[in-house]
C-alpha cells in the first residue's frame, strides 16, 4: 500500500531569533484530516512554528514540505486558512463592517483584479448564518466583543472553503461560554474532513477535542494521541512546562476553566 | 464668482483641479490613516518639495528646462522618496518610523541647497509652498487628470487586496498577496502628493489626504462609507476654500485646511452629544463596548 503524503511534514526545524533560541530539531508530521493541537507554556515557540509553517518566518534549519512539496515551493495558500490571536487580527479602531471583514476571506480565491459579486455576497450571508452572527452583518468590528469579533475572524477563514485551518490561541480573551461554543464548532470542522492544527493553553480542552496533541517547549517534548496525552501524568506535564501544573476539574465546565487553572499555577 | 469661472482660464483650471484632488486625497488618504502611516505623507511632501526646487533651480541657469513642468521632478523625486521609505523601513524592522525622518529631512535639505543656490524663487515657490489659485496652468490640470485617472483604475482594480493590507497585515502575507501591491501603493501616494500640492501647497497637502479621513472616523461604521465621508469633506473643504480663496484673496491652502479642522471639530462635537445621548458609542473604538449577545 502507498503511503499517505503528509499535509506537513516539518523535518529538523530550528529558528533563532538574536540571543534566543526559539526552536530545537522538530519533527512532526501531519495528515489529512488530523486535529493537532500545539501546546506548551508562554515563550515556547508555538506561535513561532505556527509562522514557519505558514511562510511568514523564513526557514533557518530544516524542511517544511506542504503536500510533498517544500514550502518556497508550494502555490496552494488559498486551502489554507489562518486564524490569528485577536488582539492582534487588526489595527483597532479600523472603520469596517463584519461583512467587509468576511468577504475579504474571499480574496485568495479571486483573481487579482475581480471584484466580489452577488455570490459571494450570499457566502458571506451563509457563513454568517453558520455562526450565528447574521445580526451583526453591518456592525462596525470594532465596537464588538471579544467573542463576536473572533466569530467574525472565524468566518473570513472559513468562507473560502479552506481544506486546512490553522489557528493561532483563537481563545484568548474571550468569554467561557463562547470558548466552549468555539470548540463544538471546531469539532464539527474536523467531522467535515479539514485538517486543524490549533495553538492553545487549554491542555484541558484539547485532550477533549483534539485528535493529536504536541507539547512543545523549544523541542517537542510529546506528540501522539490526546488519548495517550491524557494518560499522562501532571509530573511528566509539569516537566514540560518548566512548572508545577496540575489539572483542576471544576464540575460546572472543566473544559473552560482547565486553562485558567494552568496559567494561575505557571504563573504562581 | 461664476462670471469668473466662465471667463477665466485659471480659475477653472484650478477649480477642476480642486474637485479632483479633493476626490483622490481622502480616498488615498483612507488607505494611509487606516495603516497608521499618516506621517508619510508629510515625508513625501518635503521630498516633493526638494524636486520641485531643483526644476525651479534648473528652469533659471538653464533655458533647456524652461518647457518642464517642476511638477515632474517633483513626481520624481517623491517616488524616489517612497521606495526609499519602503527600503528604509525593511532595513529598521523594529524601528520602522525612522524612515519619515530621514526621508523628511533629506527632503528639506535638497530644497533649501537649490533654494539658496537661486537665491530664492520668491513669488513661484510661495506658490508650491503654500497653494494657489492662481497658479494652475493648462499643463498642471492635465498632470492632474492623468494621476487622477492613474489613481482610480489602481484603487477600483485593487480595492479587495488593498482593503485586506490595510485592515491586516499579517493576514495578506498568509494568503500570498504580491508584495509589488505595497510598493505600487506608496508610489500611488506619491503621485497623489504631486498631484495635490498645486491646490493646497505643498507644506499642507497631508492635511487634505488626512483631516477629512480623521473627521469621517468617527462616523462611519464600515470602510466603504469612511471612504465616501472622506471625499465628501475633502470636497466641501476644497471648493468652499477656493471660492473664500477667490473672494479673500489669500491662498487657498490656508483656508482649506481651517474648513478641515471646522469639520474634524464638528464631527468631534456630534460625537460627543451622540455619546451623552447614548448612542453610537464612538469612543468605544479601540476597546470593546462588549455588546455581548
Amino acid at each position: 500500500m502507498e503511503k499517505e503524503t503528509p499535509i506537513f511534514e516539518l523535518k529538523d526545524i530550528s529558528y533563532s531569533y538574536p540571543n534566543k533560541l526559539a526552536l530545537s530539531h522538530i519533527n512532526i508530521q501531519i495528515y489529512k484530516g488530523d486535529f493537532l493541537a500545539i501546546v506548551g507554556p508562554n515563550g515556547s515557540g508555538k506561535s513561532t512554528l505556527l509562522k514557519l509553517i505558514l511562510g511568514l518566518l523564513p526557514l533557518q534549519k530544516g524542511d517544511i514540505l506542504i503536500s510533498g512539496k517544500k514550502i518556497n515551493q508550494y502555490k496552494s495558500w488559498e486551502k489554507i486558512s489562518y486564524v490569528s490571536q485577536k488582539s492582534n487580527a487588526f489595527s483597532s479602531g479600523f472603520p469596517a463592517t463584519v461583512k467587509e471583514v468576511v468577504m475579504s476571506g474571499l480574496t485568495k480565491n479571486k483573481s487579482l483584479f475581480k471584484w466580489f459579486n452577488k455570490d459571494d455576497a450570499a457566502q458571506v450571508d451563509a457563513i454568517l448564518e453558520r455562526l450565528n452572527i447574521s445580526d451583526l452583518k453591518n456592525e462596525n468590528i470594532a465596537q464588538l466583543s471579544g467573542g463576536q469579533q473572533q466569530r467574525t475572524f472565524i468566518a473570513r477563514a472559513l468562507i473560502s472553503k479552506p481544506s486546512i485551518l490553522i489557528l493561532d490561541e483563537p481563545t484568548v480573551g474571550i468569554d467561557a461560554r463562547h470558548v466552549s461554543e468555539f470548540y463544538q464548532l471546531l469539532t464539527q470542522l474536523k467531522q467535515e474532513g479539514i485538517t486543524i492544527i490549533l495553538v492553545t493553553h487549554d491542555i484541558g480542552v484539547v485532550a477533549d477535542t483534539a485528535s493529536k496533541v504536541a507539547c512543545l517547549n523549544q523541542h517537542i517534548h510529546f506528540h501522539g494521541t490526546s488519548e495517550s496525552f491524557k494518560s499522562l501524568d501532571e509530573v511528566s506535564i509539569s516537566k514540560i512546562y518548566g512548572h508545577p501544573v496540575q489539572f483542576v476539574d471544576h464540575q460546572h465546565d472543566r473544559d473552560c476553566c482547565a486553562n485558567e487553572e494552568v496559567e494561575e499555577l505557571v504563573q504562581s | 464668482m461664476i462670471d469668473a469661472f466662465l471667463n477665466f482660464d485659471f480659475i477653472r483650471y484650478s477649480f477642476i483641479s480642486g474637485i479632483l484632488v479633493g476626490l483622490i486625497a481622502p480616498l488615498i488618504g483612507a488607505f494611509i490613516v487606516v495603516r497608521r502611516l499618516s506621517l508619510i505623507a508629510d515625508a513625501l511632501s518635503h521630498v516633493t518639495l526638494g524636486g520641485i526646487s531643483m526644476g525651479l533651480f534648473l528652469m533659471s541657469v538653464s533655458p533647456l528646462f524652461a518647457t518642464i513642468n517642476p511638477i515632474w521632478f517633483g513626481i520624481i523625486f517623491s517616488i524616489a522618496g517612497a521606495l526609499l521609505i519602503e527600503q528604509l523601513r525593511t532595513e529598521y524592522k523594529h524601528y520602522q518610523e525612522i524612515a519619515i525622518p530621514i526621508i523628511m529631512s533629506g527632503g528639506i535639505g535638497i530644497s533649501v541647497i537649490f533654494i539658496s543656490l537661486a537665491n530664492g524663487f520668491n513669488q513661484d515657490l510661495f506658490g508650491y509652498l503654500f497653494g494657489s489659485i492662481s497658479a494652475v496652468n493648462l499643463s498642471d490640470l492635465f498632470t492632474i487628470i492623468v494621476i487622477t485617472i492613474i489613481v482610480l483604475i489602481f484603487v477600483m482594480l485593487l480595492y479587495k487586496s488593498l482593503f485586506v493590507l490595510s485592515f491586516d497585515e499579517e493576514y495578506s502575507k498568509v494568503i500570498g498577496m504580491p508584495k509589488w501591491i505595497q510598493l505600487l501603493f506608496i508610489v500611488i501616494v506619491a503621485l497623489v502628493i504631486s498631484a495635490s500640492m498645486r491646490v493646497v501647497g505643498i507644506l499642507l497637502v497631508s492635511s487634505l489626504m488626512t483631516l477629512p479621513v480623521a473627521t469621517s472616523m468617527r462616523l462611519a461604521k464600515g470602510f466603504k462609507q469612511l471612504i465616501a465621508l472622506s471625499i465628501l469633506f475633502g470636497e466641501i473643504s476644497v471648493v468652499l476654500g477656493l471660492i473664500l480663496s477667490f473672494y479673500l484673496n489669500i491662498s487657498p491652502g490656508g483656508i482649506i485646511v481651517g474648513i478641515l479642522i471646522i469639520e474634524l471639530l464638528a464631527s468631534i462635537a456630534y460625537s460627543k452629544v451622540l455619546i451623552k445621548k447614548g448612542g453610537y458609542h464612538l469612543e468605544s473604538r479601540g476597546s470593546h463596548s462588549n455588546i455581548e449577545k
